[in-house]
């Protein structure tokens, strides 16, 4: 059986199973309660479980997340909702010198069973302070658990496997999105925190790719199916820890590989999984790995300047026929 | 014509000039009222600008704030205060000797995390800056044990991955320290929000130097607290010094860390840091307080960091040699030692008894940490353990990079 609802229902679904499942959850992050979230995603929720399990915070990011981190030491199983990337910058420290790093500090005796989830990536006209891709960023450091939900069954299945985790987990969701469409299926419920998919199969060429980026792989991956070129697509889902057994076990089929990233080119995500695609699979590789980023500049506002920053399917479908050489 | 001119606070003295301490505004002892717990913020703001004092200058315990405690009780508080005192002390003399690397003393603030310790349970949460090590003191952990983190030995508690003096103890009911400041202070409120959502009555408390007050968590963290009323006790150890600048640098002139509090509407004491008894009862009022429900409280623990910020400063280059000698709040283990002496509980010859014994007592200890390893001489921490609990279990990749050492170490 399958039903179809959107992205932000998902997460919805999610958040209220994990609040009644577990006293201990509660969610907790500017304006998640009469307001129901800065994209709506936790609307609904104050009304079924009070202000105490939905708790509206001051503006303050490190205060949030420096006292979900305590809360979490406290038994709690708190999830704070950052509203976007961006925001997220202003609690840094606590995330990366203390949720990070306390359990090793500690020498394993303190963990924080955190999970922060926020907003992230462009194509919603929010412009340079507000579209960040900051989830490859984050996976740089250890500590951490990154995942990034592309789909319908990971958005709904992913924040309770986070809830499991013994580690802190930040859950990016591409707020492009939220209003997306699909069916919840029967995997949502067996959604782990690990591991990449396969989200279309073909033999000639590896396209690997993230969040909101996936389904413009995907796109792509439609119009060169139509000239004969089957691409396969996979979804990361999780970039801390990458998945290396799968994208080589492509790469050992497909020979060829396009990093797609809607982060900034230089020293991000695609260039760690090109280095890692090139270090364990280079004489599997018939072709240079080659890659698609955002461009190297802060995200523009108007509509037409956003889109031509970013990946597109047509951008990533023909970088895809350069490499398997059916250039237009 | 008139113009801007922006102001730089300046110290009371400077190397080579003469201390003059006026500036602290002290109240008398006794003098300041001791408020019903769940009196209204706005009712007494005064105690923000006050200083809560017990001991007189006869070293009598005087006035309202008063905990009379039993002798015997003031006796392990003063052992307390002798013990860190003794171990700062070695421990300074083992930095300088090269044993250990780093060390940062509590010398004449040793009744803030001692006392305070005291007066809380052992089920609150501590959540400590770098100088509370009077904590672990009061709480019964061995020295043994805090030698061998500095020692970063094969006992050490945090297995080799924090700098001397991070300690921390879960058993103990005691946070780790941070070295980016003030981030412990939302934690602490987050702990407490917790304490209260799951019906225990247990509290948080937590210090930072009136330095550390400038950060920008400082500010969260007594918004959330006063907010959500969250059962903790956030206190700021004014020591006057944040390395070399005074505490006039933090925003402290003419007004008083405490007075942040009615800021935020949170209570605010004003407390006299070297007064043991006052520091006591502080603590007790501000906890009872926070059990109750009725809100959480800002305390400004006024002392005096007698010794260097760390191994790593001197302090001579920034103010006078004789700034201490002329500090008028005395020295917190002379103050009580002085009034348990005129109750007829202690003397001069008990005192030096203990002070010997305490000594010993901490040569011993170290005997026993350095055979686990020292800085120089093995046993030595496994390499290995490096790749443990970065995540509580082990990753695959973590595995690859943990073997791949295991065999660089076995070429060499």
């Amino acid at each position: 059986m399958s039903t179809r609802i959107t992205y932000r229902e998902a997460v919805r679904e999610a958040l209220r199973e994990a609040l009644a499942a577990d006293p201990r959850v509660f969610l907790m992050g500017e304006d998640v309660g009469r307001y129901g979230g800065c994209f709506a995603v936790s609307k609904g929720l104050l009304e079924e479980f009070g202000e105490e399990r939905i708790r509206d915070t001051p503006l303050a990011e490190s205060g949030f997340v420096g006292a979900g981190i305590g809360a979490a030491l406290g038994g709690m199983r708190p999830i704070v909702e950052i509203m976007t990337g961006n925001f997220s910058l202003l609690a840094l420290d606590q995330i990366i010198n203390t949720a990070a790093t306390l359990c090793h500090m500690s020498g394993g005796q303190f963990h924080v069973p955190l999970v922060i989830r926020m907003g992230t990536g462009a194509g919603r006209q929010l412009a340079a302070q507000h579209s960040h891709s900051f989830e490859g960023w984050y996976a740089h450091v250890p500590g951490i658990r990154i995942a990034v939900p592309a789909t319908i069954d990971d958005a709904r299945g992913m924040l309770r496997a986070a809830l499991a985790s013994p580690d802190p987990v930040l859950i990016f969701e591409p707020i492009s999105l939220y209003n997306m469409e699909g069916e919840v299926t029967e995997a949502a419920s067996a959604v782990r925190l690990e591991g990449a998919a396969i989200r279309r199969p073909g033999r000639d060429l590896s396209v690997i790719t993230s969040g909101a980026s996936l389904w413009k792989c995907l796109e792509a991956a439609d119009a060169l199916a139509s000239e004969g070129v089957e691409a396969e697509v996979i979804d990361l889902r999780m970039l801390r820890p990458l998945d290396d057994a799968m994208l080589l076990e492509s790469l050992a089929r497909t020979h060829r590989a396009l990093v797609v990233d809607e982060g900034w080119r230089s020293v991000g995500l695609a260039a760690e999984v090109g280095m890692r695609l090139v270090e364990q699979g280079f004489y599997e590789l018939d072709a240079p790995v080659a890659r698609v980023c955002t461009a190297e500049v802060p995200i523009p506002y108007p509509r037409h300047l956003e889109e031509a920053a970013l990946p597109s399917a047509p951008v990533i479908a023909e970088a895809a026929r350069r490499l398997v050489g059916h250039a237009k | 014509m008139r113009r801007s001119r922006l102001h730089t606070p300046k110290p009371h003295a400077r190397p080579g000039e003469t201390p003059d301490f006026s500036y602290l505004e002290l109240s008398p002892a006794g003098v300041a009222p001791r408020p019903d717990i769940n009196v209204r913020v706005r009712d007494i703001n005064g105690l923000a600008y006050e200083l809560i004092r017990v001991l007189d200058d006869e070293h009598r315990a005087v006035g309202p704030w008063n905990p009379h405690l039993d002798p015997s009780e003031l006796q392990v508080g003063l052992r307390h205060m002798m013990l860190t005192r003794a171990f700062d002390d070695r421990m300074q003399r083992m930095q300088r000797s090269g044993k250990i690397s780093f060390y940062m003393r509590s010398l004449g603030e040793e009744a803030v995390a001692v006392a305070q310790c005291m007066a809380l349970r052992p089920t609150d949460m501590l959540f400590p800056a770098y100088r509370q090590q009077g904590l672990y003191v009061v709480r019964g952990r061995p020295l043994v044990d805090l030698m061998c983190q500095l020692l970063s030995n094969t006992r050490d508690m945090c297995k080799g991955r924090q700098l001397p003096v991070m300690y921390h103890w879960r058993e103990g009911n005691i946070f780790s320290i941070s070295g980016n400041l003030t981030t412990q202070f939302p934690q602490a409120v987050g702990w407490a929000m917790a304490a209260a959502i799951k019906g225990q009555d247990d509290i948080a408390a937590s210090w930072i130097g009136e330095g550390s007050s400038a950060e920008a968590d400082f500010h969260h963290a007594m918004l959330f607290a006063s907010v959500y009323r969250a059962p903790v006790i956030l206190n700021v150890v004014n020591n006057q010094w944040a390395i070399s600048t005074f505490q006039g640098f933090a925003g402290g002139e003419h007004r008083s860390f405490a007075a942040r509090g009615p800021g935020f509407g949170m209570a605010g004491l004003r407390v006299d840091g070297n007064d043991f008894l006052a520091v006591y009862a502080a603590t007790q009022w501000a906890a009872e307080r926070a059990r109750m429900g009725a809100g959480a409280t800002i305390m400004e623990l006024v002392t005096y960091r007698a010794a260097a910020h760390s191994t790593s400063d001197d302090p001579s280059r920034y103010r006078p040699k004789d700034d201490y000698d002329r500090w008028p709040l005395g020295d917190p283990v002379e103050r009580l030692k002085n009034h348990l002496i005129a109750i007829g509980e202690w003397s001069e010859d008990r005192h030096a008894a203990l002070a010997a014994e305490l000594d010993e007592h901490v040569t011993q200890s170290w005997r026993q940490a350095v055979t686990y390893g020292t800085l120089t001489e093995p046993p030595r921490l496994d390499p290995h353990l490096m790749f443990a609990d970065v995540f509580k279990h082990m990753p695959e990749h973590l595995k690859k990079q943990e073997a791949q050492l295991h065999a660089e170490l076995a070429g060499e």
